[in-house]
């Protein structure tokens, strides 16, 4: 238990765990103490001097050691000679802390006025005018008329790419250092610093290229000044002028929570925009963080490609047609050979509705996804009260076979707070990744040995059942510390991996889980780093992928595809399409490849356009919420579903969508608590701390608070049982091939990527990586060391690839890149050749 | 030799220009003190003596050394010690001449120190201009560990000791001690937030003693003739001698080795052969830029330089770096001056600082070229009073003493300096 410290600040009295800050302990009950450089989610550094505050302690008798007494009995105060920050300042028994005094009040004043000696006052066209920490506290506190003379300012460099996703203006850079810890301690990528000294402290980035992080635009979101900018909305619009809409990211399986801030604007033909997208409060799932990838790849729903009316095929033609041939057109061919393909990129309700409508109509949904193991995450997965950022001391999180800060930046920084404060972090893969950085344990595995690997721990702990297996001192050790953990977590992911590795890694992490008791409670089980933001919920409403969809494809005589673009990331796949002679209709944002293949095109919705839900990884629920006008007559999936088993005498709800969600936690056993009004329970919320986004943001930034709902945490699914360890085949090699395992990175060519364009330059070209030794014998370096293209060879495909070398891939293994115009699902052959002559 | 010094306490090599020699070193009787205290001596006992000796630090701030030996954390290894020998303070020039001519005794006092408090690896951080010095300590370093003085297994006994040399950057805030372990761990100078201090947390997170270089010189004749020979020197609260730098307007600038006491007006008339041209003393800056302005009347002139009467005539004894100003010199003229060093020096950390001393520095530099008005000068003063008791370490709150004291005590100058606008 921790000890509670009463103090009183101007006058109130507060009770506060031993250890918290003044400048905290005052925000609890309503007190704002002004800080600039403090930040609640770092270490206090006392640097800008704003949070000074009268401090008096009660006085003590050095002889008896017994408190000095006033008259009346109470404690007499010694006020310290010398005001205190508040921010480096811990509570202590008794403490009073003055903030109102004169004293303090002419401290704010002064402070406030050195800051603006040299800071350049273009408020009128800086971006953080409107939401400025600085501004407002020159407002509060500021004296309204400048004694500095103007020309006395230090000039600096006011357009500063630190990469070209964040801009520096070095003149309204106040030195709080707040960007430069958040690197360095939060995201743990130290590639930006001070430079210089003085009042000519400056920021530099030290990395290329610069600032080298994937949570840079946080940065922004924390500068109490307007000297870190974002690039997309730099100069944009002005933050008064902006609407917000709380969302959650599409982007991976931890479902940040975000806020659209949309405008309707001229520049845009009179269409309401995103303008920017930034994190919404959620302590459980992102705190106030999310990822660049989250922060600038929202414009593939504005993109000129989408489509935006139904089409039909005529005389060979995609033809534009009225929604109601195109739904007539292709509810005529739903029959009980229907197969409905979807991903986890629709919302539960679409999901819901389409698979209402292929089982309405005697067929088949089918899930497109590279991964398996929902059934499972389903039954031993995180449960309600759940939150990584408890996990602390007496923990264990196995990561295994996944690059979890490419998969899944935010978990990559959760997982990595929780080893820092004291869980242990085991980390098994088949090379090291950044996550090994925080790992106690790290084990390396040959690919293919994954689930051998987990296996290995079972035996290495002496479970039942547990099959054979080699049991390194590493990983004896590791498991004996995971079995002992209070709470434990596997995280699994999909490094090296498809969809039967994934299923059988899935089967012995959920296995030994619960054979070392660490299922059915908060804060243990089994967390799969999908690819797609709401896979676990396609696996929680029953959807399952095909084991081998490429035959199911091609026995289908009706196809029904939506969210999933198979054709455009397989040949094998496109080629199966094809070969069935199906009637195909495809249900996109785009006019993907395999749309180019369908009879019927159904224009859908982006989820900025309406509301739905998502499951994230961790098993919440939560809604997002319509920010942008819809793209021309594109309707919601679940609309369009609900159209077309309207055709064909199935009652699906089709206009709210809480009622879809309402039908589904009647039907699915882990939503039921959801009941009969889901999005009323979706949308509700408790105080949060830090404290943010209120009329203070100096204190936290620039995040919104969350005042639109924390989500619901799935009920766990009752577990079936009787599993087996399973077995897993070595993938068979054709002669002379090496093999290709599926590797993911954060910024790839996937449709929801590629079309952003703040992003162009972080998207690479298609590419392998492989060990130089490879390279040098694939004669994939010439003599000077330089690199020539290699030819891919493939799933049947070959493809021209930049050749990337890595010392730590295993010799014999050639890293692919899912979605990076390689076709790749699951460990295969390759062969590589050099693509062109090294000139001597 | 002065006639009132029979032989010099820390100056030694004036006495035996050889001494910098190993040989010569220990064959008047260098190293016994570090022997005696590894073979014979707990590191308790160590501390007792400085303790009783009455030594206080002589970077500036005067803190009693042994206290702080004391104050080194037991629970947590490995100890450091770091020798601050980073003398940056303009008008200081003491250590440099310790460590060049009399290196020995300064090592010897620093060895001896981290026997004291346990510590099995030392640092000499120097400033980057003292590389030539760096260069010599090198050379003694090599010539200890080659007379089994340093290394494994010291004197028969278990202790072990190695010491190294730092380099610093050129940077006055690296005198700060936070300042410097920073700098020492290889990052940006720039001061940390105490609590907690180097003895609980210092260099690598580990206890650290941290020591000015003078202080440690006097440490071995501490340790070989006792406490109370100590205390012969000096006064009851001040024992000991200080190597006062005496600089400014006098005839003979340089280092004197004087029991702490002795008055002003010795300093500068008996040892520094007065003032050119026999001006009068108009001010005194008793602890280089970081100074309040004494008035240099002739009570003042009588004060004796010791820890406690300094601030009888409202300065302090800082560094004992005294700088004589006479009565040729605008006292405008010297706040120019000091507030572009300290504006130059600012790490830029704290905000009063950074932006204090830049504002302070165009403030000055206005009046001192007669372009300012009498409003520039209650500005300065408002400036400076805005800076007091905000910053985040002494540099800042140091660069406003001359500023306060100056337009206080010597109102005439500003006063002529804003008439004399164009």
């Amino acid at each position: 238990m921790t000890k509670m410290i009463n103090l009183k600040i101007d006058g109130q009295s507060v009770s506060v765990p031993e250890g918290v800050l003044v400048v905290d302990a005052a925000k609890q009950i309503g007190i704002d103490i002004p800080v600039f450089c403090y930040h609640p989610k770092m270490e206090p550094v006392g640097m800008c001097r704003m949070c000074l505050v009268e401090v008096g302690r009660p006085m003590i008798d050095r002889a008896t050691g017994q408190p000095v007494l006033e008259a009346d009995g109470s404690p007499k105060i010694a006020m310290g000679p010398k005001m205190e920050t508040a921010c480096t300042t811990p509570v202590s028994e008794g403490m009073v802390v003055v903030g109102m005094s004169d004293k303090v009040q002419a401290a704010r004043k002064d402070v406030v006025e050195f800051i603006l000696t040299s800071h350049p006052l273009d408020c009128p066209i800086c971006d953080k005018g409107g939401e400025c920490p600085l501004q407002n506290l020159t407002m509060a506190h500021g004296a309204g008329e400048s004694r500095f003379l103007y020309n006395e300012k230090t000039h600096m460099e006011k357009h500063v790419p630190l990469g070209d996703l964040i801009y520096l203006d070095r003149e309204r850079c106040i030195q709080c250092a707040r960007c430069v810890r958040f690197q360095a301690d939060v995201a743990d990528d130290p590639v930006i610093g001070f430079f210089n000294r003085g009042r000519y402290l400056e920021i530099a980035t030290f990395s290329d290229p610069g600032f080298d992080s994937y949570f840079s635009g946080n940065t922004t979101d924390i500068c109490p000044v307007g000297a870190l900018t974002t690039a997309d909305f730099r100069f944009g619009a002005r933050p008064w002028e902006l609407r917000a809409t709380a969302s959650v990211c599409a982007q991976c399986p931890v479902g940040c929570n975000i806020t659209f801030n949309v405008r309707r604007e001229a520049r845009s033909n009179g269409q309401v925009v995103i303008k920017r997208v930034m994190p919404r409060q959620n302590e459980s799932v992102n705190e106030i963080w999310i990822c660049d990838k989250g922060r600038f790849a929202y414009q593939y729903t504005e993109t000129p490609e989408r489509v935006t009316q139904p089409m039909l095929r005529k005389n060979g033609e995609l033809v534009p047609a009225s929604w109601d041939e195109a739904l007539d057109a292709a509810a005529g061919k739903f029959k009980n050979d229907l197969l409905a393909l979807v991903s986890g990129r629709l919302s539960n309700e679409d999901l819901y509705n389409i698979q209402q409508l292929a089982q309405g109509v005697g067929g088949k949904a089918a899930l497109y996804t590279e991964m398996a193991g929902g059934d499972l995450v389903a039954q031993f997965g995180l449960s309600s009260g759940s939150n990584l950022q408890t996990l602390g001391k007496g923990s264990a999180i196995l990561v295994v076979a996944s690059d979890l800060e490419e998969e899944a930046p935010i978990w990559w920084l959760r997982v990595k707070q929780a080893a820092e404060r004291g869980a242990t972090l085991i980390v098994a893969n088949a090379r090291p990744t950044k996550t090994d950085q925080s790992a106690a344990h790290i084990i390396r595995y040959a690919y293919g040995q994954e689930t051998a690997t987990l296996q290995a721990f079972a035996k290495a702990l002496g479970l039942k059942g547990a099959p054979e297996a080699a049991v390194s001192a590493e990983i004896k050790a590791a498991a004996e510390i995971f079995a002992k953990a209070e709470n434990a977590i596997v995280v699994y992911g999909s490094d090296g991996i498809g969809l039967v590795g994934t299923q059988a890694l899935a089967q012995s992490a959920a296995q030994l889980l619960h054979a070392t008791n660490h299922t059915g409670k908060a804060n243990s089980g089994l967390l799969a780093v999908w690819q797609r933001a709401n896979d676990q919920g396609a696996w929680e409403l029953g959807l399952r992928p095909e084991v081998n969809l490429e035959t199911a494809l091609q026995a289908a005589k009706a196809l029904y595809i939506a969210g999933a673009n198979p054709a455009g990331d397989s040949p094998a796949l496109a080629a199966a399409i094809k070969a069935s002679g199906a009637f195909v209709v495809v249900q996109d944002l785009y006019l993907s490849e395999t749309a180019k293949l369908a009879d019927v095109v159904l224009p859908a919705q982006a989820y900025t356009e309406r509301e739905g839900s998502f499951t994230s990884g961790e098993r919440r629920v939560q809604r997002f919420f319509p920010a942008v006008d819809i793209h021309g007559q594109a309707r919601a999936d679940y609309t369009i579903a609900a159209q077309l088993g309207q055709r064909l005498g199935l009652t699906l709800e089709g206009v709210i969508p809480g009622r879809v969600l309402a039908k589904v936690a009647a039907a699915v056993p882990a939503f039921k608590a959801l009941g009969a009004n889901p999005y009323r329970k979706l949308a509700e919320t408790e105080a949060q701390w830090p404290i943010m986004g209120r009329s203070d943001l100096f204190y936290g930034g620039t995040s919104y608070e969350n005042s639109q709902g924390l989500g619901y945490h799935l009920a766990l699914a009752a577990h079936s049982g009787g599993h087996t360890w399973p077995k897993v085949e070595a993938e068979a090699l054709a002669a002379g091939a090496m093999l290709a395992v599926p590797v993911t990175v954060l910024y790839d060519r996937g449709e929801t990527v590629l079309p952003s364009t703040l992003l162009q330059a972080h998207i690479p070209g298609p590419f392998v990586c492989l060990n130089p030794e490879e390279a040098t014998r694939l004669r994939l370096k010439g003599a000077g060391g330089e690199l020539r293209k290699a030819l891919v060879e493939l799933n049947n495909a070959e493809v021209l690839a930049d050749v990337r070398l890595d010392e730590t891939i295993p010799v014999g293994v050639v890293l692919v890149p899912r979605s990076m115009g390689l076709p790749i699902s699951a460990p295969t052959s390759a062969k590589l050749r050099a693509a062109e002559r090294v000139s001597a | 030799m002065t006639d009132a010094q029979p032989s010099y306490v820390l100056l030694r090599h004036r006495d035996i220009p050889t001494i910098n020699q190993l040989d010569v070193y220990k064959a008047n009787g260098g190293f016994a003190a570090f022997e005696k205290v590894v073979k014979t001596m707990q590191p308790g006992a160590v501390v007792d003596v400085v303790k009783a000796s009455g030594l206080r630090g002589r970077g500036g701030a005067g803190f009693p050394t042994g206290m702080k030996w004391s104050f080194i954390d037991n629970k947590a290894f490995p100890h450091y010690v770091v020798a601050n020998a980073d003398e940056s303070e303009p008008g200081t020039f003491k250590d440099r001449e310790i460590m060049e001519s009399n290196p020995f005794q300064f090592l010897e006092g620093l060895a001896i120190c981290a026997f004291a408090v346990q510590a099995n690896a030392a640092y000499v951080y120097l400033r980057g201009e003292f590389w030539q010095v760096a260069k010599i300590l090198d050379q003694k370093i090599a010539d200890m560990e080659a007379a089994g003085l340093l290394g494994d297994n010291l004197f028969g006994t278990k202790y072990s000791l190695r010491l190294y040399t730092h380099l610093g950057a050129g940077a006055y805030i690296c005198g700060e001690e936070t300042a410097m372990l920073e700098s020492l761990e290889g990052k940006m100078g720039q001061p940390r937030l105490r609590p907690p201090f180097p003895p609980a947390v210092g260099l690598y997170g580990k206890p650290t003693i941290v020591n000015n270089v003078e202080t440690l010189t006097n440490v071995p004749p501490i340790l070989d003739k006792g406490a109370d020979w100590f205390r012969t020197y000096g006064t009851p609260k001040s024992p000991g001698v200080k190597i006062f730098s005496l600089s400014g307007c006098v005839n003979k600038p340089g280092n004197y080795e004087l029991p702490l006491g002795t008055t002003f007006r010795d300093l500068i008339y008996k040892y520094g052969g007065g003032v050119p041209g026999d001006r009068k003393v108009k001010a005194i800056m008793p602890a280089g830029a970081s100074s309040s302005l004494i008035v240099a009347t002739e009570q003042a002139l009588d004060t004796a330089m010791d820890y406690e009467s300094v601030p009888s005539v409202g300065a302090q004894l800082g560094s004992a770096s005294v700088i004589v100003v006479d009565e040729s010199i605008s006292i405008d003229w010297l706040l120019n001056k000091t507030l572009h060093f300290f504006k130059h020096e600012s790490c830029g950390k704290c905000t009063p600082c950074r932006e204090g001393t830049y504002w302070m520095m165009h403030i000055a530099e206005r009046i001192h070229h007669h372009e300012g008005t009498p409003e520039d000068v209650e500005l300065l003063r408002t400036v400076a009073g805005q800076i007091k008791g905000k910053c985040f370490c002494a540099l800042g709150e140091f660069s406003i003493e001359a500023v306060l004291t100056g337009l206080e005590r010597f109102p005439e100058d500003f006063r002529i300096a804003v008439e004399a606008r164009k």
